[in-house]
């Protein structure tokens, strides 16, 4: 595949500055054609929506922090998204190809070619990917690779009207959010982190990262997240070494030779 | 007394998602590995003059690898598009290398079979030879390629991001593997005369003791991941496929030798064993993906980089 064209895009979601609008949610609705997922009140902060879907391809958290010492209530929130892995899960166990690297370098399915099979499901460190009821495909954020071929920025990153959700080549972003981080630390924001940023972390770095201000699964995000394929050799050697026993045992099941 | 896990969540919800996978695919390993050693067991019993474990084995071993095909195709949001598993072959995905690995498999399975369900009046018409010639072959070629189809199945599971499939995965093969043999040879028992079903025996002895010994040591060895395997539906799953599997091969190595109803019991003792093995195995993955701290924790426990 030629990528000399494109460079690799992506998402930066400041959480230091999202005011929790759900813009990005709807947007994203909005353009996907995305059909809801119920209207159901949570008990969970101003979140109704609870997470990721197969039909809810941004979800913004609201995480409400009891007050510590003279400080009043902690209110976090954070829009999350499909993280777009350099080595992705979801991808690398998809047996019919439907999930396809794009020349942006996002992770895309093709819905004409999934048949449902459901192992990206359970392939995603991030729990991003799923099937919808109803119509046995797996959906998933596909950072809007329609408006990308038409040169236009993901709808959710369009809708953000603080630029919590930033896009662009992401070798910039990366830049631009290790100054943003600097920036909050000598503010006083000791807490503030990038999550996904680290190009040797074990999905090889995100392509949708982040900036949180507390630990990620404060924000239902998987702390040291790991590709299931790195041990792919290895459960391939024990597999083989299970295969050869049960083949040498009905060898010697028989090794009495002819019947008498 | 292990100090109660630390962590903070997001409202208690999950963070991986529920995988979507019913218990057709438990029905699938199940039959599949069935199929498998039915056909080692089959291809044995040619080479060494057993025709009636031969000939049922071979019927056993088709009849299992269809209805667990159907379980297979069944289970997927798309049944209609099921061939679309052979548009690649994807060294990556497990699952895209077992639909090739059944798909060389079957056509063997399939020959052998129809030699011995041939009517005798179709057996002398030059198909019916040509079917008589190429059984042999068929079913060697099937037996080369079962051990495969018995063992890919723990990798499907094993290449996954839910903690108690992914962690478990030294000892998955062992356990499918030797599940596919007790449950094969306990077929063997039932459908073949004692006299000839001696290596059914052997087979069975061989799986359910690995079986049993794997699964206890998976138990063991895994931290707080093994809790999902010690409570609730897969315990109680698990702790009856080991009931009937040990139940199964004392009958078998003690009764079956003399007594056919003895070996007919052994063997549906040790089939149903193999089966609710999978279940609870499925189950049991499936509840780790449920509480955050089966994911969270042993993440925050791992050592940094």
């Amino acid at each position: 595949m030629s990528r000399d064209h494109t460079s690799r895009v992506g998402f930066f979601t400041d959480t230091s500055v999202c005011i929790g609008c759900k813009a990005c949610e709807v947007a994203c609705k909005e353009w996907n054609l995305l059909p809801d997922d119920g209207f159901e009140l949570l008990g969970m902060s101003f979140d109704n929506t609870g997470g990721l879907s197969a039909s809810t391809w941004r979800h913004v958290a609201f995480v409400e922090q009891p007050p510590e010492r003279d400080s009043g209530v902690r209110w976090l929130m954070a829009s999350d998204v499909c993280k777009h892995c350099t080595h992705a899960g979801c991808l690398d166990v998809c047996p019919t190809g439907a999930l396809f690297r794009t020349e942006f370098d996002t992770v895309v399915v093709q819905q004409d070619i999934c048949n449902g099979c459901g192992y990206c499901v359970s392939a995603c460190p991030y729990g991003v990917i799923d099937r919808r009821e109803g119509d046995g495909r797996a959906w998933k954020c596909t950072m809007c690779y329609d408006r990308l071929h038409g040169g236009l920025e993901p709808a959710c990153a369009k809708a953000c009207p603080t630029d919590s959700i930033q896009f662009g080549p992401l070798d910039e972003l990366r830049e631009r959010a290790a100054q943003r981080v600097e920036r909050l630390h000598a503010d006083g924001t000791a807490g503030a982190r990038l999550y996904g940023a680290d190009p040797h972390d074990g999905v090889g770095g995100a392509g949708a990262f982040f900036l949180l201000l507390d630990e990620p699964e404060v924000y239902g995000l998987p702390p040291d997240p790991v590709v299931p394929t790195r041990d792919l050799g290895r459960m391939w050697r024990y597999a083989g070494a299970a295969a050869v026993a049960f083949l040498a045992a009905a060898v010697s099941a028989f090794a009495g030779g002819r019947a008498r | 007394m292990v100090p109660p896990a630390r962590f903070r969540s997001y409202y208690g919800r999950p963070v991986l998602k529920r995988p979507v996978w019913k218990d057709d695919i438990a029905y699938y390993f199940f039959l599949g590995g069935l199929s498998a050693g039915c056909s080692l067991l089959a291809a044995g019993a040619a080479e060494t003059g057993r025709p009636a474990l031969r000939r049922r084995t071979r019927v056993a071993a088709l009849g299992s690898l269809g209805l667990g095909g159907y379980y297979l195709v069944r289970d997927l949001g798309r049944p209609e598009r099921f061939h679309h598993m052979l548009r690649v072959v994807k060294p990556t995905s497990p699952m895209s290398l077992g639909s090739w690995i059944l798909a060389c498999y079957g056509p063997g399975v399939g020959i052998a079979a129809a030699s011995e369900l041939l009517p005798a009046r179709l057996r002398r018409t030059p198909l019916g030879r040509r079917a008589a010639t190429l059984a042999r072959p068929a079913g060697l070629a099937a037996a080369a390629i079962a051990p495969a189809v018995a063992s890919y199945t723990a990798v499907v599971l094993s290449q996954t991001a839910v903690p108690a499939w992914h962690e478990s995965h030294p000892e998955l093969p062992f356990i499918f593997t030797a599940s596919a043999a007790a449950s094969a040879g306990g077929l063997g028992m039932i459908v073949a005369p004692p006299a000839e079903a001696s290596p059914a025996r052997w087979f069975a002895l061989y799986g359910a003791v690995v079986e049993l010994a794997a699964s206890r040591r998976l138990v063991h060895r895994l931290g707080l991941v093994g809790e999902v395997f010690q409570t609730g539906e897969p315990h109680r799953l698990l702790s009856w496929a080991s009931r009937l599997t040990a139940a199964g091969v004392l009958g078998s190595t003690l009764l079956a030798r003399r007594s056919r109803p003895a070996a007919v019991a052994s063997g549906a003792a040790l089939l149903a064993g193999g089966l609710l093995e999978r279940l609870g195995l499925l189950h049991a993955g499936i509840e780790s993906t449920q509480d955050p701290k089966y994911v969270v924790d042993p993440q925050r426990a791992r050592p940094p980089r």
